[in-house]
């Protein structure tokens, strides 16, 4: 490149190298670009008021997706809900407390060997553990998917309680407060980012899971409210997606396709709002 | 007051220990649940017969429970997963982490991302409508639905894990060690394949494993695209891999089959500890060097 000396095989090898490292790059892109193409395209002219503002109808045979909408967003707050207790304390009790550093060890390898299993693991056990003792419902999936999402939550609370100065929790030590009022005033204001992002993050788990959810959750297309949602099975948007790809009845493969349109706007969404949220923070954190 | 204050201070530690536990506890209740659900039909249908029978007929009336068409279906399914995604997620990461100008890399990171955030079933519907046919015209096989088509769909699922943690290996090679390569006369790209490359080897390792353990636990997209017949592997075949065999059963199961299904799971949950004990190794060698 810069100079002429160097030999034709070189040249070749370095012209070869780049051209690969752009094809793959383009691939990439170039998947990503079909994918929200081929989806939106197929999937939006199928969205329609009337798909997502009634319910499934075998008398009328028409489809409606407004349940499985409503069990996304009652399954996603019922699964923050629960987390993120759990997440953040949990992180609480790795940077603020824990003294013993085996202990700490154990709790992040526990952390990490939760974020390799496979979701259709956790519905497995999830179906063991809470849909066969109170029957398949929102809360069983809601509660299997505290258990797959626990350490996305706990790792990003981590990460910005890691970001608050020392030099605060000192301060307010040698002001005489006690532990649990440094913690309550000085570090839990610190880690609200992190709990932001947890949020979406998790939110965006939520929102594409499927393996984990239909042996929880259930199948069932009903309109219920938050309460009587939680305790009765229902179909989240992905899971209704997969029922109708496979059903064989006219309108159900519009259905899926309208279905994979809005998670894919969803999706986008997601990601704009972690990319948002992820520039803001940092911004206020680095005045 | 002093006492009252020490004795809640002392509660409040308990409280956020239990929070930290619930973690640990989590894991020692999955394993101890596949384990106790998964061990009675291996015991029954012995773990030979269980591992190595090749044939699967869970509703026969002499019904037989060999699993390695699964397993050998996940192990070759995997790997052709590997073998199409890793090198392009990995030039690709050479491309984000060095080449790329700083607008090209925030859009091509965007579809990085996008392609981590799509649903499962969005890719199974895709390639249930898009691949399955295709291979079937391209190939002129019978049915699109197979390996092969599910190789390709685990291949772009995987692609999005293995350029994130790359890029980050990549950017984290110390630029002593380039700036070096570059004063000895070696061109930029030459530096990069053969300097920063090899230096990031760790975190490359890191994330092909990871990319392993993606395309190994995926369920529901391979379930769409793969037909879903329990064979033995074969590329133009419709196969069955250790998660689908799980899910596809799990409805109408009872008996036996529905103990044997469990003891699949467990043998895919062992894929994954051994799978997680190489991703930390590579990651704990990454840091301590």
């Amino acid at each position: 490149m810069q100079n002429s000396s160097i030999s034709t095989g070189r040249k070749l090898y370095i012209r070869l190298m780049k051209g690969l490292c752009c094809l793959s790059a383009a691939i990439t892109c170039g998947v990503a670009l079909f994918l929200i193409g081929y989806v939106l395209v197929k999937g939006v002219p199928n969205v329609t008021w009337e798909l997502v503002s009634t319910k499934l109808s075998y008398l009328d045979g028409t489809i409606g997706i407004l349940p499985d909408i409503l069990n996304t967003v009652y399954i996603i707050i019922a699964t923050l809900l629960i987390v993120l207790p759990l997440g953040v304390g949990a992180a609480i009790y790795l940077t603020e407390y824990a003294r013993n550093k085996r202990l700490v060890a154990v709790i992040e390898y526990a952390a990490e060997t939760l974020s390799g299993i496979p979701s259709i693991i956790f519905g497995l056990v999830g179906m063991l553990l809470f849909a066969n003792t109170f029957g398949s419902c929102l809360l069983a999936g809601a509660l299997t998917l505290v258990i797959m999402n626990l350490p996305t939550v706990m790792r990003t609370a981590q990460e910005s309680l890691k970001t608050v100065p020392q030099s605060y929790r000192e301060g307010a030590f040698g002001l005489g407060a006690g532990k649990w009022r440094v913690v309550r005033t000085v570090v839990l204001p610190g880690c609200v980012d992190g709990v932001v992002t947890g949020c979406i993050l998790s939110a965006g788990r939520i929102l594409g899971e499927s393996a984990a959810l239909l042996f929880t959750a259930g199948v069932a297309h009903t309109l219920n409210d938050f309460f009587s949602g939680l305790g009765s099975p229902g179909a989240t948007l992905t899971v209704a997606l997969y029922l109708y790809a496979r059903e064989p009845r006219p309108g159900a493969a519009e259905a899926s396709f309208a279905i994979a349109a809005i998670l894919m706007a969803l999706t986008l969404v997601i990601n704009l709002a972690a990319a948002l949220a992820g520039r803001y923070f940092k911004k206020r954190s680095a005045l | 007051m002093q006492k009252q204050q020490r004795l809640a201070e002392t509660i409040i530690h308990g409280v956020f220990l239990l929070l930290g536990l619930v973690t640990v506890g989590c894991v020692l209740l999955i394993t101890v649940y596949l384990v106790l659900s998964g061990i009675p039909a291996i015991r029954q249908i012995g773990l030979v017969d269980f591992l190595l029978g090749d044939t699967w007929e869970s509703t026969a009336a002499e019904p037989s429970f060999g699993i390695l068409p699964f397993i050998l279906t996940s192990v070759y399914g995997t790997a052709g997963a590997i073998l199409f995604g890793v090198p392009v997620g990995f030039l690709a990461a050479v491309y984000l982490a060095k080449l790329a100008p700083p607008r090209v890399k925030a859009v091509v990171e965007s579809a990085v991302s996008l392609l981590a955030g799509i649903p499962s079933v969005v890719y199974g519907l895709v390639g249930m409508l898009v691949l399955v046919p295709g291979i079937r015209r391209l190939f002129h096989v019978p049915d699109g639905a197979s390996l092969l088509s599910a190789i390709v769909v685990l291949a772009i699922m995987i692609l999005p894990s293995i350029i994130k943690v790359s890029v980050t290996a990549l950017e984290a090679v110390p630029s002593e060690y380039e700036d070096a390569s570059l004063a000895l006369g070696a061109t930029s790209i030459e530096t990069y394949f053969r300097v920063s490359a090899p230096a990031a080897k760790s975190g490359i390792a890191a994330a092909v494993v990871l990319g392993v353990g993606r395309a190994i636990g995926e369920a529901m997209a391979v379930m769409m695209v793969s037909g879903n017949v329990p064979n033995m592997p074969s590329l133009f075949q419709s196969v069955r891999f250790l998660t689908t065999a799980v899910a596809s059963e799990m409805a109408y199961s009872s008996g036996l089959q529905r103990q044997a299904l469990f003891s699949i799971a467990l043998v895919l949950y062992l894929f994954i500890l051994l799978i997680n004990a190489a991703l930390n190794f590579f990651l704990k060698r990454d840091k301590e060097r």
